[in-house]
């Protein structure tokens, strides 16, 4: 087992991870902005390290920091959370070099899953389903116009542009008629170039009322991969996540048993290791691959709800050389779970809320669990993003699960700062909502935006 | 001496009503007295890098009262502490075995070298940000520092 990790991120997340790593004997170190100097888990850790000012590129995502951290602490691995440098192929490499474990997988994997051309390669190649689209980078240059236009009229209108360095939602254009075509195109790359440093982009087919299905996936790297089932993350305002559930209600049986189980294959062919998530848009009774996200995701909870499986202890066995602790077989699907993300902002207007807490308590109750960073008295800064918890439930099935977190959001009390809670309270309460299976477009039509 | 072995006596110290304590260990010693400003420490006492951790009970640790580890702890000093600009390895001379850069009571000019941080295997020669007296030199040569961490005091 690991001796010390260095818990390179902030929040609920660093939270999550010291809890993981207290429970199976691991020290800590909590890196942190001088910002974050009150944080939860800073006051909790056994060693704490200020390793920058406020701005995270000063500090969360400045490398020689972390890594300095480490070496001045004697950690053996750096576990980066979610967001920051979890995704970040050279920092992964840059920890190994030096001599630490990244909690992750290998930094190459990093690198073909974050170019999004290339992580669609690999998908076809292993058998996952993926979108038709253009199979690869569209071709630059005047003599090119022709192949862009005819790679549109093969896969059909509406299309979308796609910046191979993007994801998540961002660097991306939709266009429904071949006049508009080219000029897309060409505004998109100049784009991707200017965000990312990479002009390069793709298309693919756009589909008009798709769900977001998302795959969990553990591997040791040892040859063992299993799948722990999957989440519904449509709730969605600008390409943000608002209410996850698991597992995905209403799909298609043979097509669901088909995509996971060629997603387990996936982690094999490709030599992966670690938590991950093969990320979907259901149609149709159909799954169509858009990307691979290589690091613990916000709404792990859920999952860990419905199968039993502690997803960060498992983050932690699997970096310390450790063989995944279950098979698939022994994965079993119990009742239905829903997150809901408590953000510091006006539930209208979306602003941004940060300031003092002046009460914050949590609800409770079986089958109710409160991820969170929080505590009475504590001031949330204005430099980090607006995520201050997860309100989790789990019932028995879907419908005692949302109506338990019906009566938990009740509870909730975070006073002090503006939350999101009553826009959670109107969408619990959503007739179409509760039925289930609404699209991902379904939020900002509701909102009116 | 360790430095966490310090950290628990700080808070042993903080959380009795005993004003001294002095521990000795082979030929290391160390003394930590209280004075009404709270816990104080010996010029030669590693500062350390991170204010004792207090372990949160589950319902409202204390607010942020928690002294900044900056000069206004323990003994006030006449002049301004340069702070570390990363997190690093404390020296005070340019080479192990060779002599400090300063030592208290020497006078700088603005830009000279007082200490260095070494962080991932380069040096980072820490300059004196005007013309002085080096008032106190806080941490122990090879002790590890973090950001913002006050380093020397000049006059």
């Amino acid at each position: 087992m690991l001796d010390k990790v260095l818990i390179a991120n902030r929040g609920e997340i660093a939270l999550r991870i010291l809890r993981a790593c207290k429970e199976l004997g691991i020290r800590t170190v909590a890196v942190h902005s001088k910002a974050d100097r009150e944080l939860m888990h800073v006051r909790l850790a056994d060693e704490a390290v200020c390793i920058g000012p406020a701005p995270s590129a000063q500090s969360y995502l400045n490398i020689p920091a972390l890594i300095s951290a480490a070496e001045v602490t004697d950690s053996s691995a750096i576990h980066p959370g979610y967001g920051f440098l979890s995704e970040n192929a050279n920092f992964a490499e840059q920890v190994e070099r030096s001599g630490f474990t990244f909690i992750g997988p290998k930094a190459e994997t990093i690198r073909l899953m974050g170019d999004k051309v290339s992580a669609i390669e690999s998908m076809k190649k292993a058998g996952v389903p993926t979108v038709p689209g253009s199979d690869g980078p569209l071709p630059e240059g005047e003599d090119e116009e022709a192949e862009i236009l005819a790679t549109a009229r093969r896969i059909g209108y509406p299309v979308i542009i796609k910046a191979a360095a993007g994801g998540g939602g961002r660097g991306m254009r939709v266009v429904h008629t071949e006049a508009h075509l080219l000029s897309a195109v060409n505004v998109t790359r100049t784009e991707a170039h200017t965000s990312f440093g990479d002009g390069t982009v793709y298309m693919e087919k756009f589909l008009e009322n798709p769900r977001h299905v998302e795959v969990q996936v553990l591997a040791d790297g040892q040859g063992n991969a299993i799948h722990l089932y999957d989440r519904d993350c449509s709730l969605q305002r600008r390409h943000q996540k608002v209410i996850e559930e698991a597992p995905a209600p209403m799909l298609d049986l043979e097509a669901r048993a088909e995509v996971l189980e060629a997603c387990r294959q996936a982690c094999i062919t490709i030599g992966y290791r670690g938590a991950g998530t093969f990320e979907f848009l259901y149609e149709d009774g159909q799954f169509f691959f858009i990307e691979m996200n290589t690091r613990v995701q916000v709404e792990h909870p859920v999952t860990e709800m419905v199968t039993g499986v502690d997803i960060v202890r498992e983050q932690l066995r699997i970096a310390s050389g450790l063989p995944l602790s279950i098979r698939q077989e022994d994965v079993e699907l119990s009742g239905h779970a829903f997150e809901c993300r408590i953000n510091a902002e006006d539930p209208r207007t979306f602003m941004p809320s940060p300031g003092k807490v002046s009460l914050y308590h949590p609800p409770g109750g079986l089958g109710v669990r409160m991820d969170s960073h929080l505590y009475t008295g504590y001031t949330v800064p204005p430099h980090y993003d607006s995520l201050i918890g997860k309100l989790i439930t789990w019932g028995a099935d879907r419908e005692t699960a949302l109506t338990r977190m019906r009566v938990a959001l009740d509870e909730l009390l975070v006073e002090g700062i503006k939350t999101n809670t009553d826009l959670h309270k109107d969408l619990v309460r959503d007739g179409y909502f509760r039925q289930g299976g609404v699209n991902i477009h379904y939020l900002e039509k509701k909102l009116g935006l | 001496m360790d430095i966490r072995k310090v950290k628990k006596l700080i808070e042993l110290l903080e959380e009795s009503n005993i004003s001294e304590i002095e521990i000795q260990e082979g030929e290391e010693s160390v003394r930590i007295s209280r004075h009404p400003n709270g816990v104080n420490w010996q010029p030669s006492m590693p500062q350390g890098y991170a204010p004792a951790p207090h372990p949160a009970p589950a319902a409202a640790p204390a607010p942020a009262e928690s002294a900044e580890p900056v000069a206004a702890e323990g003994p006030s000093f006449q002049g301004q502490a340069i702070t570390s600009p990363m997190v690093g390895t404390f020296y005070r001379s340019p080479a192990p075995g060779a002599k400090a850069f300063v030592e208290v009571g020497s006078h700088v000019k603005k830009g000279e070298t007082v200490c260095i941080v070494e962080a991932m295997k380069m040096m980072n020669q820490i300059e004196a940000d005007r013309d002085g007296v080096v008032e106190a030199i806080l941490v122990e040569d090879g002790e590890p520092v973090e950001f913002d961490q006050p380093l020397v005091v000049i006059a």
